[in-house]
């Protein structure tokens, strides 16, 4: 069921009693069928379990889509370190909110994933580290926390197995960066948000230099159905590559924005048109990003037969992200909306590698000049030539996501930008 | 001496083969890109490596290429990989370092006209090897102005390109971590917790040296000097017994600063604020200029064949021959050296004062170094050569019984500051050989001028027995000599033979009289002192 509006194409599973207050709390969410998969994942060895999440094919929801039972088997074995998976809700990227949804309407339904996860990788200590601003959401969590521990669900003896899983709600200080899972990591152990080198990889040395793993929540909310349904089960829905049901986070001008879970593959059009009921005033579609800020613009004709998957976005020009449909009418003045999105970048580069911390402020300013009708064509290549210089070069990917928006940008929209030079005309209001 | 840098000193090491830029080479496992291609005479630039500290890979200048990479890679942190071809100069990489100096450039004052890094700078030097021709920036820069951190160090926050050495050192090496990065993104700066800043270190002005720009530069220095009028002179700290190397930096006969020179087996890459900024006396002006003789119508200059003639005359006039030698641990082995075998071709003895501190100041990131409670930088030579300790902490007093000494009394260096009297008053003979005037000392009846450390070649030996070159910085005063040579032409007269004429050979008279010096010679030594291999066993020890 979507939040706030629902659709009958979607295939609730994970956001099925979004808007049901009672589920929230440990006794409504037993009533509705909780931890039932984590009494289940106790009885079977834990190899088992990474097993069923490889067969079901789930990839990462936090953007990168790396498979998440693939990732669960890179931990090591043995018990001579401590091992920590963390979950990922410092959700950030510009236009998501989904993983807000799932922490403030079932937060036992991440705590439930986050102790099979646990279990599976033999971690006994789970962090939940969640954006600073995330006010209700860290409280509705760290209540759910609370009744777990005092229910014998989490802590010494987890459901009377024997096994020991804690589980800490951590919040952040808001800072984009620290999505990035080792930025996490240092914040997390109290450093700077920067991002660390790699190699070594967290699964080696990780939060507090221990084999950690690291999920996002919306990964974390699916294993519990996963693990109780089967890997066939999950199957049903998505594509091949792709399997499973996503929420899409849809914002802009469409009649209706909100999450929607749908499977997998789901065509882009069908979701504005149908789902969100179409554009606002039923003014013509002009871009869509559809993956959150990080990703190129899709112009409206790629968005035309695009199918809502990993492959099928990479297919039509861009990238699934983490499902953030950010959907712009003809109105939309492209230039102001890339000048955000750098500004955006701009403010939350961690600083460390000069040309993200550079390279995100020089874009944006030239940007900014552009729009003040101070630019010239020359503008246009250089932001080509520096995005180029700002991609692959640094240590995370903060500034490979500038070029993306900006790069497509001036691909797609190339008129908008020569009009705003040459004529010194807007699109729109912006 | 065990270090922290060394790592790993009991893994075996294997060798590892690659191709940097078409010529094949074989490093340790563990070398990383960086390091080998400075190996085969390729300097890939960089701004956060530095070989003291840990590499954070966030300059983004050190960028390579790799065959079979996906992309380029970071040299200061990647190792090297057997069969690995690295092109540190293809198409690729140096039109991404091209990028990435660009960047630097963007808010960069380009100040260089009025800062004091200007001809020692590597954003100066860099820019001109790989960087673009021409700027594209055409926006207002980012101004941050200038910043007083402590101690002696001031930051010129618009030349920073946050490197982080700075912060890296005060966290890793000094332990103390006084610098830290705040904000981010571009607002990101380099600032001082409290006002007091780098006032609470001891070993804070290391953050200048290791500043590869103008961002942190010392206010000691500030607008003294243009680097490329400065001469650089490898020499050994003066101011203590742990015999840190440094290079004096001089111009017009005078030291405008001293620096560290690495040599990781006594001070790495760093020297100790007290000892950095104690160089004033080399500079000193009232120095002794001539070969003076003390006659009943006062002193008199003369020649140095007068002066020696009338010397040794003088000695096989005096019925008691037995000499009370002073000498200064400022002074080198040659010299004390010579006063040595003089003393013992005459009989009698030596002793020096030499100053000490309460406390030592150590690097706690650095095993072994230390500012030393010796403060002087020969205290162990002039023990190793039978000299006797006397006086106070401060390097004062002990000196009674030379009033009482009837034979002859030989003083080199120490000008006797403390001593408000005229000094050895019954002596038969008095003889001064120093840099400087002593009023105790001024109607000695030599007064002989000799150089200084800074102006001659020659060793010091460390508090652990290591024996270290230095090299003439400056140009003595008049017809200053060393007080080897000229020591060592009145012993050559007294017992009618040859002197020596190179300091080489001064030293070699001194090995042979130390034990613990045995088959050491300059050659030996070289530039970054000796012995290198086993401690060497100390005297009492």
């Amino acid at each position: 069921m979507g939040y706030p509006y629902s659709h009958e194409k979607e295939v609730p599973i994970i956001s099925k009693y979004f808007g049901d207050p009672e589920a929230r709390t440990l006794e409504g969410w037993k009533v509705r069928g909780g931890y039932k998969a984590l009494k289940k994942a106790l009885d079977m060895s834990p190899e088992d379990v990474v097993e069923i999440v490889k067969a079901s094919g789930l990839r990462g929801r936090g953007g990168a889509g790396f498979p998440t039972g693939l990732k669960w088997s890179f931990m090591p074995k043995g018990k001579d370190k401590p091992h920590y998976l963390l979950c990922n809700a410092d959700e950030s990227e510009p236009g998501t909110f989904k993983d807000r949804e799932l922490m403030r309407w079932v937060p036992h339904q991440l705590i439930e994933g986050c102790l099979i996860g646990a279990y599976a990788m033999g971690a006994e200590h789970v962090y939940i580290y969640c954006r600073g601003e995330f006010f209700e959401a860290t409280q509705v969590l760290a209540k759910a926390v609370e009744d777990a521990y005092e229910a014998g669900i989490l802590g010494d003896d987890v459901l009377d197995s024997g096994q020991k899983i804690d589980v800490t709600v951590f919040a952040g200080a808001g800072a984009y960066i620290c999505g990035e899972e080792t930025g996490l990591m240092n914040s997390l152990e109290g450093r700077r948000g920067e991002p660390r080198v790699k190699p070594p990889f967290p699964a080696a040395v990780g939060a507090f230099g221990m084999p950690t793993t690291i999920n996002n929540v919306e990964t974390l909310a699916a294993i519990p159905h996963i693990v109780e349904n089967g890997a066939e089960w999950y199957r049903q829905w998505g594509s091949e590559k792709s399997p499973g049901t996503k929420l899409f986070c849809v914002s802009g001008h469409v009649k209706r924005p909100g999450n929607y879970e749908l499977p997998l593959g789901f065509p882009l059009k069908d979701l504005i048109y149908d789902v969100c009921g179409g554009m606002i005033g039923d003014r013509a579609l002009k871009a869509v990003i559809p993956g959150g800020s990080s990703v190129p613009f899709l112009s409206a004709e790629e968005a035309e037969d695009c199918a809502l998957c990993y492959e099928g976005v990479i297919e039509a020009g861009s990238m699934l992200g983490c499902a953030s449909v950010i959907v712009m009418d003809e109105n939309t003045d492209i230039v102001h909306q890339v000048m955000r999105m750098a500004s955006f970048y701009a403010h939350e580069s961690c600083g460390q590698c000069t040309p993200c911390r550079e390279g995100t402020a020089w874009v944006t300013t030239i940007l900014k000049r552009i729009l003040d009708g101070r630019g010239t064509e020359d503008d246009l290549d250089t932001l080509i030539e520096v995005t180029e210089q700002m991609t692959g070069t640094t240590i995370c990917v903060l500034s490979d996501s500038v070029a993306a928006p900006v790069q497509s940008s001036i691909q797609k929209f190339r008129d908008e930008y020569l009009a705003l030079i040459r004529r010194g005309e807007r699109v729109g209001a912006a | 001496m065990a270090k922290k840098t060394s790592k790993g000193g009991d893994a075996q090491i294997e060798g590892v083969t690659l191709t940097i830029d078409g010529q094949e080479v074989t490093v340790p496992q563990g070398t990383t890109l960086l390091q080998a291609a400075q190996g085969v005479g390729t300097e890939v630039p960089h701004y956060c490596y530095h070989p003291g500290l840990s590499s954070p890979a966030m300059c983004r200048l050190c960028l390579v290429e790799v065959e079979g990479a996906p992309k380029l890679l970071a040299s200061c942190t990647t190792t090297v990989a057997e069969g690995q071809v690295v092109l540190t100069q293809s198409e690729e990489a140096t039109r991404m370092r091209r990028g990435v100096l660009e960047f630097y450039l963007l808010n960069h004052p380009l100040d260089c006209p009025i800062c004091d890094q200007s001809g020692e700078c590597d954003l100066q030097d860099y820019v001109f090897a790989e960087g673009r021709e021409h700027g594209r920036g055409r926006d207002a820069k980012r101004v941050l102005g200038r910043d007083d951190f402590g101690g002696d160090v001031l930051f010129y926050g618009d030349r920073c390109v946050m490197c982080t050495r700075c912060v890296r050192f005060m966290d890793e090496i000094e332990e103390n971590p006084l610098l830290t990065v705040v904000e981010r993104g571009n607002r990101s700066v380099i600032d001082t917790f409290f006002e007091e800043g780098l006032d609470q270190a001891a070993w804070g002005g290391n953050v200048v040296d290791i500043c590869p720009v103008g961002a942190l530069v010392s206010k000691d220095f500030l607008h003294k000097a243009r680097a490329w009028d400065l001469e650089h002179t490898p020499s050994i700290c003066p101011n203590c017994s742990q015999g840190c190397n440094i290079e004096l930096h001089t111009r017009d006969n005078l030291v405008h600063r001293m620096k560290p020179r690495a040599n990781l087996e006594v001070n790495g890459h760093w020297i100790c604020d007290y000892g950095r900024g104690r160089y004033e006396w080399l500079n000193r002006g009232d120095w002794l200029e001539a070969p003076v003789m003390f006659t009943e119508s006062g002193n008199r200059a003369m020649g140095w064949k007068a002066a020696l003639k009338a010397l040794k005359a003088r000695i096989d006039d005096v019925a008691e021959h037995s000499v009370k030698a002073i000498v200064s641990p400022f002074w080198s082995n040659e010299d004390l050296g010579a006063v040595a075998r003089l003393v013992e071709s005459l009989g009698g003895g030596v002793v020096f004062r030499s100053p000490q501190a309460d406390e030592e100041i150590p690097l706690s990131g650095y095993e072994g170094l230390a500012r030393r409670k010796g403060l002087a930088p020969n205290e162990r030579g002039a023990e190793l050569l039978g000299c006797v300790r006397v006086g106070d902490k401060a390097g004062q007093g002990g000196v009674d019984d030379f009033a009482d000494h009837e034979g002859v009394v030989l003083v080199l260096g120490d000008s006797l500051d403390d001593q408000l009297e005229r000094f050895a008053p019954n002596a038969a003979l008095v003889v001064y050989l120093g840099a400087y005037t002593s009023s105790a000392l001024a109607s000695a009846d030599f007064q002989f001028p000799v150089t200084t450390f800074a102006e001659q070649e020659g060793t010091f030996t460390n508090h652990v027995g290591r024996v270290q070159r230095f090299w003439p910085a400056l140009k003595g005063p008049g017809a200053a000599r060393p007080a080897w040579l000229v020591l060592g032409a009145l012993l050559a007269a007294l017992q009618d033979e040859e002197g020596p004429s190179r300091a080489e050979q001064a030293f070699s008279l001194v090995v042979d009289s130390v034990e613990s010096y045995e088959g050491l010679s300059y050659e030996s030594i070289g530039a970054g002192g000796g012995p290198t291999g086993e401690p060497v066993p100390l005297a009492g020890d």
